[in-house]
């Protein structure tokens, strides 16, 4: 076991960690925060995503021990200061962007990743964005429509499915 | 996954010493290792990080010499724009949070047989460097996940000459975003080099047929009529060998119209 210190969601966060331990698993399983999911064993579906040092990342494919000393951000430090939700979750519920939610943690950080360095996308590029997050039911439709109202853009054009 | 010890050096030798252990293996941005050690495929005893080591990291350029660090990910190499065809190509490798990761060392090592920095570290004829040595392309591709890499070889960075116009086309495998067919052409002084991902059982390899048309005259047109044989191609559940036979002349012909 090593030990591993890292920011998480703005605090400092230390622990214990084998080799082999995923940041999603130290994450979810020591310390609880499942707001992250994993939805899949071979890094395809995006459900996992993470920023660390600013970048997305799937959290399911990348060692605890390689966090060490990063700054990571979770869907548990999305929402604003007072609890609500902050300008993109507020805009899943209000598009209905979610149905499970299961891909929802990892669309709201890609998104939020998204914004970060192109605060307008097309909807080409969200869509093309997207290409790592899997959402096994929306049809990604209002999930693309969320980000771009999130991103300020007039949405009456794209149809409601 | 197996139980493993991780070892985060920050310099070239330190991580070759790390590795002189043979149950020792390199991780790159583990967008290939991890999923694989998942599965229980392989089973280091301990992975040395390269992620920590700085000198592998960055993006040079002089005399027409593009330098990309072994370390430097998908992501910083699609942002660097000097050599427009290889950003482009690494600006399309799987998606965002892949791309923040992977990195270009671990796919020339990998060597996937779909993989897209094959196709362009042979079609551009760069010279892959390690730590002990520097190899040129047309001797490191070995074959399927095989290259001229030894025991604990470290690739710590790769050298492109920057072609006249060069180019990157790839027919997207929508699951996995491989290639289900890439091909890379690049125009230099000495000529036309065409390589080819995704098609072969062989791995990435040169279409000399269509080198040599297109040294003669470099236009799409002067492919009509040239076709590759489906003998030895991958046939799977995404397309037949047939199939990608085809796509390689229509990616080839897409590159050259596309190349700039
Ligand atoms: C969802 C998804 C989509 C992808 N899509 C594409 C795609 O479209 N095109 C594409 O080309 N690739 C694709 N990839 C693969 C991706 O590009 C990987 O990043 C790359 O193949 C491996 O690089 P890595 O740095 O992650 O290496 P790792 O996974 O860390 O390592 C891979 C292998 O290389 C060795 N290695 C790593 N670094 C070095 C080094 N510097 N010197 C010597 N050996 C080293 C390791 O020991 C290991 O055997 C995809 C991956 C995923 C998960
Ligand atoms: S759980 Fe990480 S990509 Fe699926
Ligand atoms: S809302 Fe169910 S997977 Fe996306």
């Amino acid at each position: 076991m090593t030990k591993v210190t890292m920011t998480i969601n703005g605090k400092s966060v230390s622990g214990e960690v084998e080799g082999r331990t995923l940041l999603s698993s130290f994450l979810r399983e020591d310390l609880h925060l499942t707001g992250t999911h994993i939805g899949c064993d071979t890094s395809q579906c995006g459900a996992c995503v993470v920023h660390v040092d600013g970048k997305p990342v799937k959290s399911c494919t990348m060692f605890a021990a390689e966090a060490d000393g990063a700054d990571v951000a979770t869907i548990e430090g999305q929402a604003n200061a007072d609890g609500s939700l902050n300008v993109i979750q507020a805009a899943f519920q209000e598009h209905h962007g979610l149905q499970c939610g299961f891909c929802t943690p990892g669309m709201v950080m890609s998104a939020a990743a998204l914004l970060k360095d192109n605060p307008k996308p097309s909807e080409a590029e969200v869509r093309e964005y997207l290409e790592g997050n899997i959402c096994r039911c929306t049809g990604y439709h209002n999930i693309v429509k969320a980000i771009m109202a999130a991103s300020g853009q007039d949405v009456s054009a794209i149809a409601a499915e | 996954m197996y139980a493993f010890d991780i070892e985060r050096p920050a310099t070239v030798a330190e991580a070759v010493a790390a590795l002189s252990n043979e149950d020792a293996q390199a991780l790159g941005g583990g967008q290939t290792l991890i999923p694989t050690l998942k599965q229980r495929l392989a089973s280091p005893e301990k992975l040395v990080s390269l992620t920590g080591v700085a000198e592998m990291k960055g993006i040079s350029s002089a005399g027409g010499i593009l330098t990309v660090g072994g370390g430097t990910t998908h992501d910083d190499v699609a942002a660097d724009g000097s050599y427009k065809a290889l950003s482009e190509l690494a600006a399309n490798i799987g998606d965002p949070a892949v791309r923040s990761r992977g990195t270009i060392g671990g796919s020339i090592a990998n060597n996937d047989p779909s993989a897209c920095y094959p196709a362009a570290a042979l079609g551009s004829g760069a010279t892959i460097v390690t730590n002990e040595r520097e190899i040129a392309a047309d001797d490191y591709f070995v074959g399927m996940f095989e290259t001229a890499l030894g025991e604990g070889e470290i690739i710590t960075a790769v050298k492109f000459p920057i072609p006249e116009k060069a180019n990157y086309q790839k027919f997207v495998q929508p699951a996995s975003r491989f290639a289900l067919v890439g091909v890379f052409v690049a125009k230099t002084a000495d000529g036309v080099r065409v390589a080819v991902t995704g098609a072969s059982n062989e791995g990435v390899h040169r279409w000399s047929a269509a080198e040599e048309a297109l040294s003669k005259d470099f236009s799409a047109g002067a492919l009509d009529g040239l076709t590759v044989s489906a003998d030895d191609l991958i046939a799977d559940l995404h397309g037949s060998a047939e199939y990608r036979a085809h796509l390689v002349s229509v990616m080839t012909k897409r590159a050259v119209a596309a190349a700039s």
